[in-house]
């Protein structure tokens, strides 16, 4: 089911949450909605549920108007981050309550209904639990149990509000593959929020940046990690270093010094320059950005060091192999390998 | 038992146990032996005559009835009061615990003169009341329902009774539903409704089995303290033997005959078949306990 959020507004008591945002989801795709806390991202997600009205705007459910339907009519999937699991009702009764509860007229037959539950516990590898009530459940037993409810009414669109959010990290990373399988062996449409970078970019199909009510980019995790459009995405996906610059004669200055970069335009002024910490390279001579070490320390495979450049109060970061010898105070030159400069001073 | 990181466990288990003997089981035992004094057949005769069981029958069937409609309405108060934003709340709010702070007795006279044959809603019930000569006057009705009379006689009666049972016993359930309903999370009724349950299968389904030990809670408590009323319900109950006399009362008034073992075993009784029904209510709470989730 293809889905369209069409200039949608929602204000909470004048302020507001969502700005005119659009959106088209394709059928099939698995798209994340991700951005800081108070980005708007929840909200999107609850308005396309339905738990949310808009104040102004329309979704589209294919090309069925659903901006006026009830949650109940829309039939989508919901997980919720703190599972929101029925206690009263064990794991089996759980997952069958969607299909029980529906009028006589389209209920399936208990034993109809006790068959697909049973297979859904199946799909989601927890055969043999479904007597267990949820409180006798792990964290990733209760979120896979609230994903085959979800699955249970057989959903237009499966929407995942921070799904593995109240996980630690060893089960979020193994339900996190696995919901992806579950995808692609049953094709919904799903959108889940996330604020976590790194689960948006491995699992999802396309990624919906979101800041301050607003959609800053949309597109596949590598046209946004790579040709972020502008510099809320470059900070806020990936690691990044940003300076200011200035732009003059085809070439950009630093402190009034040529930094060996070449201008992608003509106009001069100020502007500021980001790259990617780990994708700089060292250079012994020539124009070049140059700083002193003022702390190192080792992440992973590399080494990560801290510079300060001439007259700049922020300090840049960068990477360097492990085995480098810069210790404090040493002067280091580099230049970016890939960089992207935003105009003005602020790079807006 | 380990050592706590709070030490004095000793003490206070002592001192528990030492407060609630001196308060609640001593004088318990002492009306057990008191009874007991009394020879057996004597007991039976007494615990099996007329007017012993009727006042037993209207005592815990009326709290029974009371402690029944305190759980429906209870129920819809505090939903009324936890759901709702509206101006005044927090007055109605307060209002709730009107019936814990008020002298049973005061309760007592202003129901029973509100009710009674010539109080305001009690006129409204009598033969020719307000209500009556409406219904009277409703002559489109079809198969002559406009001659239906109505007679009820409220104060005075077992409805009499009933009603100040219901007053006493309200804020129980309000107070005991109302934590649990605030603390229900919000989430539960979307994903009820994401699955497609309307408005009444949530209720029904999602929302009462939950609140099911609380209400029982309640239930239990506005039970306990129907039975064991005397201030409110003399005034009301108009105290007929045999119809309308309550067994509180009726220990009273073998106490005022100086009929000591009487009224030791008519208390006794009352003990037991209390203590028997609240063992009960609790077993199912504990069994819905287990069932619902702990709340």
């Amino acid at each position: 089911m293809e889905i369209r959020v069409q200039d949608i507004r929602k204000e909470f008591s004048r302020y507001p949450a969502l700005n005119d945002v659009s959106l088209d989801i394709r059928s099939g795709e698995l798209i994340a909605l991700l951005g800081p806390s108070g980005s708007g991202k929840t909200t999107l997600l609850r308005l396309i549920a339905g738990l949310e009205t808009p104040t102004a705007g329309r979704i589209f459910f294919g090309d069925e108007d659903a901006s006026s339907k009830s949650v109940q009519e829309r039939n989508v999937g919901f997980v919720f981050q703190a599972y929101a699991l029925f206690r009263n009702m064990n794991v089996l009764e759980n997952i069958m309550f969607g299909l029980k509860v529906r009028p006589r007229a389209t209920r399936p037959p208990a034993a109809e209904i006790r068959r697909r539950a049973l297979e859904l516990l199946d799909l989601v590898q927890l055969s043999g639990l479904d007597k267990r009530f949820p409180q006798q459940l792990s964290g990733g037993q209760r979120q896979r149990v609230a994903l085959a409810r979800a699955l249970a009414i057989e959903p237009r669109v499966l929407l995942l509000d921070e799904p593995f959010g109240a996980l630690d990290a060893m089960v979020r990373k193994e339900l996190r593959k696995w919901l992806r399988e579950i995808h692609d062996r049953t094709g919904h449409t799903t959108v889940f929020v996330t604020h976590d970078q790194e689960e948006a970019l491995e699992l999802a199909d396309r990624l919906v940046v979101m800041s301050q009510g607003k959609i800053e980019q949309v597109g596949t995790p590598d046209e946004v990690y790579d040709t972020p459009s502008n510099p809320f995405v470059f900070g806020f996906i990936g690691e990044s270093s940003a300076l200011p610059v200035t732009v003059e004669n085809r070439e950009l200055w630093v402190g009034g010094r040529a930094i060996g970069l070449p201008a992608p335009h003509d106009a001069t002024g100020d502007a500021r320059l980001f790259f990617r910490p780990h994708d700089v390279e060292l250079v012994e001579d020539g124009a070049a950005l140059a700083g002193v070490v003022a702390a190192a320390r080792r992440v992973g495979g590399t080494r990560r060091v801290e510079l300060e450049i001439g007259g700049y109060p922020d300090r840049i970061e960068i990477d360097l192999p492990f085995d480098h010898p810069a210790g404090e105070k040493t002067r280091i030159a580099f230049r970016p390998k890939r960089w992207r400069l935003f105009e003005g001073k602020t790079g807006q | 038992m380990k050592p706590s990181v709070i030490p004095g466990f000793g003490l206070t288990l002592g001192y528990t146990l030492a407060y609630l003997s001196l308060i609640v089981l001593i004088p318990v035992i002492a009306l057990f032996l008191k009874a007991a004094t009394t020879p057996l057949d004597k007991i039976i005769q007494i615990a099996t005559s007329r007017r012993t069981l009727a006042a037993l029958e209207v005592s815990f069937g009326s709290s029974l009835l009371a402690a029944v409609v305190n759980v429906v309405f209870g129920v819809i108060i505090a939903w009324v009061l936890v759901r709702y934003k509206f101006w005044g709340r927090r007055l109605l709010d307060a209002i709730v615990d009107l019936p814990f702070a008020l002298p049973t007795a005061v309760a007592g006279i202003a129901l029973s003169s509100l009710y009674a044959p010539k109080g305001w809603i009690g006129s409204l019930f009598a033969p020719a009341g307000a209500l009556n000569e409406w219904i009277a006057a409703q002559t489109w009705l079809p198969f002559g329902l406009s001659e239906f009379q109505l007679s009820w006689k409220i104060a005075y009666t077992p409805t009499g009774i009933v009603i100040a049972l219901i007053f006493i016993g309200l804020p129980f359930v309000v107070r005991t539903v109302q934590p649990v309903l605030e603390e229900f999370e919000q989430e539960l009724e979307e994903a009820a409704a994401t699955l497609g349950a309307n408005r009444w299968q949530t209720i029904t389904r999602v929302m009462l089995p939950r609140l099911t030990p609380a209400i029982l809670t309640g239930f239990a408590l506005a039970f306990a303290r129907a039975v064991g009323e005397y201030g409110s319900v003399i005034f009301i109950a108009g105290n007929l033997p045999n119809v309308s006399e309550i067994a509180p009362l009726l220990i009273v008034i073998k106490l005022e005959e100086f009929d000591q073992a009487g009224a030791s075993v008519i208390a006794g009784i009352m003990l037991l078949i209390a203590f028997a029904m609240l063992l009960v209510i609790n077993l199912i709470q504990a069994w819905s306990r287990r069932r619902y989730g702990n709340v």
